[in-house]
């Protein structure tokens, strides 16, 4: 019986050392930017100036970026188009179809892109601010560019011009799994032209558009974390009443 | 019918109110029969909180799918978002969708322990059968009520999770394709499937919990709780009352008690709740942050966590895995032959059955008997009543080695679950494989191996310290 046993934990531990190697690497998002008020604000420029145009966010209306310390008239001035009303979820003005042609693919909502995006290898928040910071020259794409993170993805590299142009250096490499096949492997990237912010000003504003996306994602996780540590301190108060009660009664049972 | 009873004049306002409903409803009966005169062991142990929190999320369950189903909308185009909607819109929405979706999870995890609790101390044996089968058959309403609800949410899990799974009924010889359509009500999962799982999930299945709970729980009172030594109150010295020594009345000493259970499981509850409503992934997978979309099938579909165990089961069912069941099940008829017990009549019987299986089980298909593994590892925890033959009921006064036996048997359902939600691989199988069999070893074998060993004497009294 014991011998089963720990022939099966052998083999569990087969699987998931065989799994964690297929892992992708991800940089870590700096989390406590979803607490500082204006990184969010400053994300959520940034994602209504570049994002917007293409993606949408149907399920976020503007007046909640309330909750991230802007006033309804910041928002009407800054953010929204003359036509648009506060109340209203942020759509885009690119038309499905014409998407779909031009990229290959209608560019997803992005109200949940964060949470969605989750996996063994990091937090959605990872991905994405990997993802945003991996994207290289590549002429054999339409677009121009490719993404480390997500191969041959269709959407181009829309903050080109603050990061600048960058092309990625591989080297061919022998696959260990298949000695016949050749991989690439990702060496570096080489800069090809200055952007306008310096690679910290960028990586720090990704950072800012990231923390958005992460608090979009369920722009309640602030006051809900809060609220838990009350509901906890009230519940631990309650137990020890709860226990002391129990004690009181069932000290006459013999 | 009872006496008519007259409240005497002096009485207060209280008592002639209760007696005049008494009259017309056993009110202060049933409240003395499964309240207050209701004699319970007193060494009830940490294990048996979990039928009262099994209550508990029921009723929190309920509670919220009510103020849930205001706002949501089963409709494939709509679904998605009225769920986002409640989560952003509808004031509280996100703290009644969370304490739903943890909720599902609590229960199962409040359950599973409460079954286990059962196991180690022999609840379901005589006269406790009923109260069992009860139980498996609000396990087996717990399993399609949660599979039903996690279709509403309509994501990319929701969506591809009920493909794969109402794909399984299929496999049925004969009837399967038919059958699949019906639970569809179209060709592949959509808008009419969303329906019917919505009415299902809100109206007829708790409707059939609720009435089940109940028959489990008049089952219960009727025959009385058992408890950690297995012994019978009942049997046991009374005092003047005649109500057992070694009970106590339900109200007020596990009322408290309960309380005590509910604050130490809300802390809990509420921890992941504020803090991890996602689960780490298992409570709310993140592809269902995604839209339900037919076209794009996600990389990789796994059911939710506390359907694992059994999926893994389903999964290690191959062509090869049926070869392996075929020869058990002859070498199992086979020893029945030669060395069971009952009369020669019964022995051949036993090997024409088992020819007959074997037949089968090269007949059909091996993704049916996957289906089949599946379903049997849920319909088998109802036979436990019979399967069990050991002298003793409790755990404490069998064999050391049987807990052992219980070790590995929790030990495999965990590593069955741990597999069910990993990608399928080689190594994978054959663990859940090897795991299958320990699973269906642990009940088929349980007539022979539950009477072995040197069992322990059974105190005439319940062991009980006072506080």
């Amino acid at each position: 019986m014991k011998k089963i046993f720990a022939s099966l934990l052998a083999a569990l531990c087969v699987v998931t050392g065989a799994q964690a190697n297929e892992a992708l690497s991800l940089d870590k998002f700096p989390k406590e930017r979803i607490h500082d008020m204006a990184a969010l604000q400053n994300g959520a420029k940034l994602f209504v100036n570049y994002c917007l145009n293409c993606h949408q966010a149907a399920f976020m209306r503007f007046n909640r970026l309330k909750d991230i310390g802007l006033t309804e008239q910041q928002i009407k001035d800054n953010l929204l188009f003359p036509t648009d009303k506060v109340g209203e979820v942020m759509k885009t003005s690119l038309d499905a179809k014409d998407a779909k042609a031009w990229f290959g693919a209608t560019p997803p909502d992005l109200t949940l892109i964060a949470r969605s995006r989750a996996s063994e290898s990091g937090s959605g928040a990872d991905y994405l601010y990997t993802y945003l910071r991996s994207f290289y020259r590549d002429e054999t794409r339409p677009t121009g560019w490719n993404n480390l993170v997500f191969p041959n993805v269709g959407m181009p590299h829309v903050l080109w011009e603050l990061q600048g142009q960058r092309a990625a250096k591989f080297v061919e490499e022998a696959d260990h799994h298949d000695p016949a096949k050749k991989i690439k492997k990702f060496e570096g990237f080489e800069e090809l032209t200055k952007g306008t912010m310096t690679p910290q000003e960028f990586d720090s504003n990704v950072a800012d558009l990231v923390a958005y996306l992460q608090w979009m994602g369920e722009p309640v996780q602030l006051q809900r974390q809060k609220l838990g540590y009350g509901v906890l301190a009230f519940l631990a108060l309650f137990t020890f009443i709860a226990w002391r009660l129990n004690a009181s009664f069932w000290k006459d049972v013999k | 019918m009872a006496e008519f009873k007259v409240a005497p004049a002096d009485a207060s306002a209280g008592e002639k109110f209760m007696t005049w409903v008494d009259n017309r409803f056993p009110a202060t009966k049933l409240y003395k029969e499964h309240v207050s005169e209701y004699y319970a062991p007193k060494n009830f142990n940490f294990w048996y909180f979990f039928g009262s929190l099994a209550m508990l999320v029921l009723v929190i369950q309920i509670v919220t799918g009510i103020f849930l189903v205001m706002n949501y909308k089963p409709d494939a185009a709509l679904a998605f978002g009225s769920v986002e909607y409640i989560m952003r819109d509808v004031p509280w929405g996100w703290l009644i969708r969370y304490m739903h979706s943890t909720g599902a999870s609590a229960f199962f995890i409040v359950v599973y322990l409460h079954m286990y609790r059962g196991l180690i101390y022999g609840s379901y044996r005589t006269p406790r059968e009923l109260v069992w089968i009860f139980g498996c058959l609000i396990f087996l309403c717990l399993m399609a009520e949660a599979f039903m609800g996690y279709l509403l949410p309509w994501g990319q899990m929701s969506y591809w999770g009920a493909q794969v799974i109402i794909n399984l009924f299929s496999a049925i010889p004969f009837i399967g394709p038919d059958l699949a359509i019906l639970i569809r009500g179209d060709y592949v999962v959509g808008d009419a499937t969303l329906n019917r799982f919505f009415s299902l999930h809100v109206i007829a299945v708790p409707l059939v919990l609720l009435g089940l709970v109940v028959a489990h729980i008049i089952a219960l009172h009727e025959v009385g709780s058992n408890n950690p030594d297995g012994v019978e109150i009942k049997q046991g010295p009374k005092d003047a009352n005649g109500n057992p020594l070694d009970g106590v009345p339900f109200h007020p000493y596990y009322t408290v008690h309960d309380i005590l259970g509910v604050a130490g499981f809300l802390f809990c509850f509420t921890a992941v709740l504020f803090f991890a409503p996602e689960g780490g992934g298992y409570f709310l997978e993140t592809p269902n942050f995604i839209p339900a979309d037919p076209f794009k099938t996600p990389p990789h579909i796994a059911p939710v966590w506390y359907f694992t165990p059994f999926y893994s089961m389903l999964r290690a069912t191959t062509d090869q895995m049926v070869n392996v069941l075929a020869v058990l099940i002859g070498l199992g008829a086979i020893a029945n032959l030669v060395k069971g017990p009952g009369s020669g009549k019964v022995k051949v019987g036993g090997l024409v059955a088992a020819a007959v299986v074997i037949g089968l089980l090269k007949t059909f298909e091996a993704k049916f008997w996957g289906v089949a593994v599946m379903g049997g590892a849920v319909v088998i925890l109802a036979g436990l009543p019979w399967l069990d033959k050991s002298p003793v009921k409790s755990i404490r006064y069998r064999p050391s080695w049987h807990k052992l036996v219980y070790l590995v048997f929790v030990i495999n359902f965990v590593i069955l679950g741990y597999l069910g939600v990993q990608p399928p691989s080689e190594v994978g199988n054959v663990v859940a494989q090897v795991g299958t069999l320990i699973y269906f070893g642990f009940f088929v074998l349980m007539p022979i191996w539950s009477q072995i060993g040197t069992f322990k004497p059974v105190p005439s009294r319940v062991t009980f310290k006072p506080h």
